[in-house]
């Protein structure tokens, strides 16, 4: 099992989400006097505390203009560029997507570096389910599905099937195989391992579980779950084994960025038992990946749709009237703001927003309010060579340190057809779940780069002391609302039922809306708010999502 | 006082012995020959163990301070002789013998002084017939100790040279001890021990990073001499001779003998392009020996030859040093020939050239890296660069020692919808070797060989196409990135042919 991209706050969000993007600022870095060992140089990417306040303080410039557009999608990650995708299917060309930052793709984003390109944040899809439709329909059109996109057992462009080793753990010295420790292990942990693993097989066969989560089975006994945490839950399987413990709380940091004592059982649960994509030519647990993460689907998603997408442009207040949503967006560049007032509405931007930009919508507010988000710390390290690959397992694409606060890291050139090691980029990834979602958020904004990279070199370096010597560059991605946290009662709570609901102007089309972060929520919602659009304007389409 | 004496008695004979084996042993393994290089260095050393005794005579004054001095030199001297004639081996090859035996003689004639020094220390407190007795015992037990502790747990559990390092430490311990046991009738006493501190941080220092030292040079013992011996950032380098047979080792693994590599490259080169005289742009990926082209420049209709090798290393040896490029008939000097330092993967990504014929000679899937080089993903890679008619041949390791390994390569080109047409030959210094050559569309063997050949005839070729019962074709998965099967069967056929 391994992490789950996350995607998620993309757009419009200032101390709210993520300006700055690739344009955040660049430090110079070791530089300042008295810390003996230099810090490479890098940039922080991520919030823009400096717009997020603005945005907070209201200090805009009100509405110089006022125009109409049939649809209007606020939010380019991949909920919003998935609507345009579907939109452009269907012939609809008079819609306009907004995306706050430079760069459409939220987290899925690439980003480029001296040592080639990494992933932002999110690097990875799963074989897609016979279920998961619209999936499978991009992948066929980026000719990564080959064949039917419909089969059970489709092939898969080798180039993009993760390539072997997929992943390792490093314990007591040594690197391991795979994920869980099958070394340094008593025969009681891998007895509960496979109790484990059958108890999830047993919810597998069951189809239980969904990818997309809304084609979820609802029995009261399964919604149940979502009432206890799935630490709770494996303890009242009478799992109590140390290893197996980590091993499901890292999924759980991985996926949700939310410890195991405060994930819902049912999305720990979840993770394990949705997957049932299997392929003619790879193992069922092989992932899809690219060097630079998932940045070739946001490609995909984005190349019919180009001339519709406006970037630099914040939405800062929405409003329902009779006769349409007046959304007002502010343009930082030209330091004006803009009145779009849309027949019909796709909000693709995350939706801890929504309490303050929606105006007279308290019932949406308050759900709103029901969310959290999971802070994420994203760094990535750009190496002249790789590091050894030490003692143990050979070098794998995703290397996970046990008892560690972090999650690990991925290797950009573990995908590229090359031989000599040129360099790479790792990109390191740490949720912030030990502490509350307001601390991480604040531990972001105070700690400094160099704070932050030496809390990453100290955890990397048990593995590989030499890694900071290698690292010629070092940019951190801050993340304050990465992705929704599906805790103990959210899922099936009913804080998203209003989000999910259908409605004359104003559809809701992001992960959040399904309650966690992976491409395939987010990529479902995008799409199922413009077959609701579609319908709402009388266009004729095919649907993507049966 | 006096059983001290004794005892350093029993480790000073314990070290001389170590010495003296270490230098033999590591003699032997560079240079071969085990019974001269004993018998040269036992002589070489005994006979330097008189002529440290006689000299011994001329020591009249101070003989504690003089015996520390000496204990402390040969601890020094003998401790890093090992890792010294190492070095000396890999980087200096030339005056190895010379170092060696001075080296030996050395430590020799050190040793030969130290028990008449000890005998004279003693005799002012005991009989002289106590002494001689008392210290040929301990001389003679601790040479026991140590010749049976040598190859039973130094050498496989320290190797050379950290042995030799520990014996080291053991004089200048000696050296130590002897001043405490001395230190009322010692002058500058302080002055010695301070030499003698440095002396145990050196050797323990040393010892701490032996491992590195061992592996570095370890690495590079090979049995014949060598005559070129470099560290690219790709690859270590060595270039051996035996009378008239040149061999190159890249990390250890032999890539051709100069006996027997026509045997190889013929096999490599002419079933494919005797059949295509209308090639004229050649590829070779990999073979920066420049022996795949000594063979492909034998065909005048070839206009062009691209040589992709990562190593500049390589293709500057082999074009430059004298005794290869008679070997590869010097041929990358031909005008024909291009050059590119590249990945080849890389390089094959950006090219959109295309040519008549191409060779992939790279080394064996042992690694994940290069298992990639043997993917399906680089055979479709590989397709777009052979035009309409175009043939390639792969280098694909032993069909009889890694047979499955072997038919994997075959099984991974097919499925990607090539023709395969497998064959092997038998390279005496490899073994039975495998080939397959790949083209869009079925294979026939030439009817002739238009240049010079030493081992291929026309009337063999097709022979070569037939697998006997135990090389004969077995199932195999297709090798991909991102199952990598092919490293797998590698790894469990060779570890099953080494072991």
């Amino acid at each position: 099992m391994r992490r789950r991209g996350f995607l998620g706050a993309l757009g419009a969000c200032g101390t709210l989400g993520t300006l700055g993007g690739l344009s955040g600022t660049t430090l110079v870095a070791g530089c300042s006097p008295g810390s003996p060992p230099p810090i490479p140089r890098g940039r922080v990417l991520g919030n823009d505390v400096d717009l997020g306040h603005r945005l907070r303080a209201g200090d805009l410039p009100p509405p110089g203009e006022t125009r109409k557009i049939p649809v209007l999608i606020v939010g380019g990650g991949i909920g919003g560029l998935a609507a345009g995708w579907k939109l452009a299917k269907a012939g609809v060309d008079d819609f306009l997507l907004l995306e706050m930052e430079e760069e459409t793709g939220g987290n899925s984003r690439g980003l480029a570096t001296a040592a080639g390109a990494c992933p932002f944040a999110a690097h990875y899809l799963p074989l897609p389910g016979i279920e998961a439709v619209a999936v499978r329909e991009l992948l066929a059109e980026l000719g990564v599905l080959q064949g039917d996109p419909r089969a059970p057992r489709p092939t898969y462009d080798e180039r993009y099937l993760c390539a072997m080793p997929q992943e390792r753990l490093y314990r007591n010295g040594l690197w391991q195989e795979g994920l869980w420790p099958h070394i340094g292990t008593n025969a009681n942990d891998h007895a509960q391992y496979a109790r484990f693993q059958e108890l999830m097989a047993a919810y597998r066969d069951r189809r239980a579980f969904s990818v997309p989560m809304a084609l979820s089975r609802r029995s009261p006994e399964l919604l149940a779950l979502d009432r206890v945490s799935m630490r709770d839950w494996l303890l009242a399987q009478k799992l109590d084994s140390a290893p197996l413990h980590w091993y499901v709380d890292y999924a759980c940091r991985d996926d949700y960025g939310t410890a195991s004592a405060d994930t819902s059982a049912w999305a720990g649960i979840h993770y394990f038992a949705c997957r049932s994509g299997e392929a003619a030519n790879a193992e069922h647990d092989t992932v899809l990946t690219a060097p630079d993460g998932n940045a070739w689907l946001v490609r995909g998603l984005v190349r019919g749709i180009t001339a519709r997408i406006q970037s630099g442009a914040i939405a800062y207040r929405v409003e329902q009237t009779k006769r349409a949503v007046l959304v007002d967006v502010f343009l930082p560049a030209e330091e004006r703001s803009v009145r779009f007032a849309a027949e019909q509405l796709i909000w693709a931007a995350p939706l801890f927003l929504v309490p303050r930009v929606f105006v007279g919508e308290a019932k949406l507010a308050a759900a709103a309010q029901r969310y959290s988000h999971a802070p994420w710390l994203v760094a990535n390290l750009v190496v002249s060579s790789l590091p050894s690959a030490g003692a143990g397992a050979p070098r794998a694409w995703d290397n996970v340190l046990y008892d560690s606060p972090g999650l690990g890291y991925v290797v950009s050139s573990h995908q590229q057809m090359r031989l000599a090691d040129a360099g790479a980029v790792l990109t390191y990834y740490r949720a912030l779940s030990g502490m509350s979602p307001a601390a991480g958020r604040e531990a972001l904004l105070s700690r400094t780069r160099e704070t932050w990279l030496d809390e990453v070199f100290a955890d990397l370096g048990r593995a590989h002391a030499e890694l900071r010597s290698l690292t010629v560059a070092a940019d951190i991605v801050r993340l304050g609302h990465a992705m929704a946290r599906p805790t103990v009662g959210f899922i099936w709570g009913g804080a998203r039922e209003p989000f999910a609901a259908d409605s004359p102007r104003l559809r809701f089309a992001h992960a959040d809306v399904s309650g966690f972060s992976i491409f395939e929520e987010a990529q479902y919602r995008g799409v199922l708010a413009a077959e609701r659009t579609l319908r709402r304007l009388g266009v004729r389409f095919t649907s993507s999502l049966v | 006082m006096q059983q001290a004496l004794l005892a350093s008695v029993f480790v000073v004979a314990s070290c001389g012995l170590a010495y003296e084996l270490i230098a033999g042993a590591l003699a032997s393994y560079v240079l071969g020959d085990s019974i001269t290089q004993f018998s040269t260095v036992i002589g070489t050393y005994l006979f330097a163990m008189g002529v440290g005794s006689w000299f011994s005579r001329y020591i009249v004054r101070d003989l504690v301070g003089r015996f520390v001095r000496i204990e402390l030199i040969i601890g020094v001297l003998g401790g890093f002789s090992a890792a010294a004639l190492y070095f000396m081996f890999v980087w200096a090859p030339e005056p190895f013998k010379i170092a060696l035996y001075l080296i030996v003689f050395l430590i020799g004639m050190l040793v030969g002084l130290e028990i008449p020094l000890i005998m004279r220390i003693l005799k002012r407190d005991i009989a002289f017939k106590d002494v001689v007795s008392q210290v040929l015992t301990f001389d003679y037990l601790g040479a026991l100790a140590v010749s049976i502790l040598f190859p039973v747990l130094l050498v496989p559990h320290l190797g050379l040279v950290r042995s030799a390092l520990l014996f080291g430490l053991l004089n200048v311990a000696v050296a130590l001890w002897a001043l405490w046991l001395f230190r009322t009738q010692l002058p500058a006493i302080a002055w010695l021990r301070g030499q003698g501190i440095a002396a145990l941080a050196l050797l323990a220092v040393a010892f701490a990073g032996a491992g590195e030292m061992t592996s570095l040079a370890e690495t590079h013992l090979y049995a014949d001499e060598i005559v070129h011996a470099e560290s690219s950032p790709y690859q270590r380098i060595v270039v051996t001779r035996w009378k008239d047979d040149l061999r190159l080792h890249l990390n250890n693994n032999l890539q051709f003998s100069s006996r027997d590599e026509y045997r190889y490259h013929e096999a490599l080169v002419h079933p494919a392009l005797a059949t295509l005289p209308g090639a004229r742009r050649v590829l070779v990926l990999g073979g920066g020996d420049g022996l795949a082209l000594r063979e492909i420049l034998k065909y005048p209709q070839v206009e062009a030859v691209t040589l992709v090798d990562l190593d500049p290393a390589m293709t500057r040896l082999f074009s430059t040093a004298p005794a290869l490029t008679a070997l590869n008939a010097n041929a990358f000097a031909s005008p024909k020939v291009k050059v590119v330092n590249a990945d080849a993967l890389v390089w094959l990504e950006e090219s959109r050239e295309q040519f008549d014929f191409v060779v992939v000679d790279f080394p064996d899937p042992s690694n994940f890296a290069i298992g990639k080089l043997y993917s399906a993903a680089f055979y479709r890679l590989l397709e777009k660069h052979l035009s309409a008619t175009g043939l390639a041949v792969v280098q694909s390791t032993s069909p009889l020692y890694a047979r499955q390994s072997f038919w994997c390569v075959v099984t991974t080109i097919e499925s990607t919808g090539l023709v395969a047409a497998p064959y092997h030959a038998l390279v005496p210094s490899f073994g039975e070797w495998g080939f397959v050559l790949v083209g869009r569309r079925a294979y026939a063997p030439p009817q002739e060989y238009p240049v010079a050949t030493r081992f291929l005839t026309p009337a063999l070729t097709p022979a070569l196409f037939e697998f006997p019962k135990d090389m004969a074709r077995v199932p195999a998965e297709v090798n991909q990135l991102n199952n990598q099967a092919l490293v797998r069967y590698f790894e469990r056929e060779w570890r099953h042919v080494i072991r």
